[in-house]
């Protein structure tokens, strides 16, 4: 068996052991059923939610609102990365600015959001795309500030400048460092509209965990996390094969 | 066989020289502050239309800093570069091209892209890109390669492209920073044989940087020798040999004579560089 296949089997191993676990922690009722229901409880009331409309209906407001904030904080966040080091003195001034507001928790904000947006999907969105915002800004702004000389003197001996710099060169000299930061920022939008939907919403698949946990109805509580879950392991194996694709030359 | 020269030196020193050089000084550091460096004390030189010319002298000695200030890369601190009549107040793209010392190819892009963008911003129509491109690839042998990545090429071959991409750009002049230092000795003189080629063929003015003594006797029409830090024209040695040259020169007397000359003057100063380093103060 090769190293590869090795770690993969360990891997699942590990989700089959957790899993496991579950299984017999219902068995023998060692944990409330409230806090942790039976696995078979929750797979059943799963296989129920799949088949509503109203599971989809969440499932596509939530993932609307993730697209929306993400290419909100993927735009923002390159253009302002690109303003910030147009000069040598404003990276001076602007990235601890930056990296500063990053270490504020937006959370904090959170009600303000609701104040200005409402509590429709567009408060959501905004509030991710604030958090996703960051990351991408920073990875871009220490890209940026990475690019080889070289190419720089090459461009601008080119008369190469302003846009046609950024496009030509800056951006694909400093498109490692950027994805990194499109990769975290992409997770942290994720997180943050569904942390948002939970805190506060209408509709969209936080709002739904947030609801069966006051309903007090753990089995389809944790069917939505558990959904959850699912998503983000396809998501993060999406991204990473992207992100591969995408460093391969 | 012994190759006519592709114009008599008699003509070349009477026409108006294509770059003019007035008194260029160049410190670096804040004006004023105690660590400045005068990397280059007031620099005049006059290049020829059409002739290679090269800046020989000792590591740090400001040749690179010259090129720069001539290809509007840099602004001196002192003094003024005048190319073709015209004062130099920036980079120049359609009359002159760069060739830096290590390959400048962005490895974003293929060969073939990598051209397209150096005519793109030279000003040459778009449906002249592909055929310029595989001519000057196929002038280094390297025409198989146009839709390679930068990366997939050895460093001798990526070299080669970054010659070519300079001699494709069709400006007037060439401006070559040590465009060999990267390679071993033996790529280094036989792309200094076929850059020789090549150059018999076309009417650029050249202003090249290096070190190698072979390298500036062999290639060029005249040599200014700079002194160390800071850097001034020494003296100017013309090189009286027909283009294009052939390995067979570096063995003639007359190549080791030149080279000789070219050595006792670099010796010289890197001496003094030595003497001057060891007498300042920590």
């Amino acid at each position: 068996m090769t190293a590869a296949l090795q770690a993969r089997a360990i891997q699942f191993a590990f989700l089959g052991a957790l899993l496991v676990a579950w299984f017999a922690i219902g068995r023998t009722g060692a944990i409330s059923p409230l806090f942790l229901p039976p696995m078979e409880a929750v797979a059943a009331a799963l296989v129920r939610l799949v088949q509503t409309a109203e599971f989809w209906s969440a499932v596509g407001t939530t993932l609307t609102t993730i697209i929306e904030a993400y290419l909100i904080a993927a735009v923002l966040g390159i253009l302002a990365g690109w303003l910030v080091t147009r000069s040598r003195f404003l990276t001076r001034v602007l990235e601890p600015i930056v990296s500063g507001l990053f270490a504020i928790p937006i959370t904090l904000f959170f009600p303000v959001f609701i104040l200005m947006f409402g509590i429709g999907p567009e408060s959501k969105v905004a509030y991710g795309a604030a958090y996703g915002f960051f990351p991408i800004a920073l990875n871009t702004i220490a890209g940026l500030i990475g690019v080889d000389d070289r190419y720089l003197s090459a461009a601008r001996s080119l008369g190469v400048s302003g846009f046609g710099l950024f496009r030509h060169v800056l951006f694909p000299a400093a498109f490692p460092v950027i994805l990194t930061g499109l990769r975290i920022g992409f997770f942290i939008c994720f997180a943050s509209v569904l942390g948002g939907e939970t805190i506060s919403s209408v509709s969209g698949v936080g709002r739904n965990i947030a609801l069966a946990a006051e309903l007090m109805e753990p089995a389809r509580m944790y069917a939505w996390i558990a959904f959850v879950i699912v998503a983000a392991l396809v998501l993060n194996a999406l991204v990473s094969a992207l992100e591969n694709r995408m460093r391969s030359h | 066989m012994k190759l006519a020269p592709t114009y008599p030196a008699a003509t070349l020193a009477q026409s108006p020289p294509v770059i003019s050089v007035r008194g260029v000084t160049q410190r670096f550091g804040e004006a004023g502050a105690p660590q400045t460096v005068l990397a280059l004390d007031d620099v005049s030189l006059d290049i020829r239309r059409g002739e290679f010319l090269t800046l020989l002298g000792p590591s740090g000695c400001g040749k690179s800093t010259l090129l720069n200030i001539i290809g509007g890369l840099v602004v001196p601190t002192e003094g003024a570069v005048t190319v073709n009549d015209t004062a130099v107040r920036g980079p120049l793209p359609k009359a002159i091209a760069f060739v830096f010392q290590e390959s400048t190819l962005f490895p974003w892009y293929t060969v073939a892209e990598n051209f397209a963008l150096n005519f793109k911003y030279r000003g040459v129509a778009r449906s002249e890109w592909r055929e310029r491109t595989m001519a000057a690839l196929k002038s280094v042998h390297m025409d198989t390669f146009a839709d390679h990545f930068p990366n997939q090429l050895s460093i001798g071959m990526r070299q080669r492209v970054n010659v070519a991409r300079g001699l494709s750009s069709e400006t007037d002049i060439l401006l070559m920073d040590e465009p060999f230092a990267a390679l071993d000795e033996q790529t280094r003189m036989l792309l200094g044989e076929d850059l020789s080629v090549l150059l018999s063929q076309t009417a650029k003015t050249i202003v090249f940087v290096t070190h190698s003594l072979a390298e500036a006797v062999f290639l060029s029409d005249r040599i200014a020798l700079m002194t160390a830090r800071p850097g001034r024209i020494k003296k100017i040695i013309e090189i009286e040999e027909p283009h294009p040259r052939l390995p067979a020169f570096m063995l003639e007397p007359r190549f080791n004579e030149w080279r000789n000359e070219c050595y006792a003057s670099l010796r010289d100063e890197i001496r003094q560089a030595i003497a001057t380093a060891e007498g300042t103060p920590p």
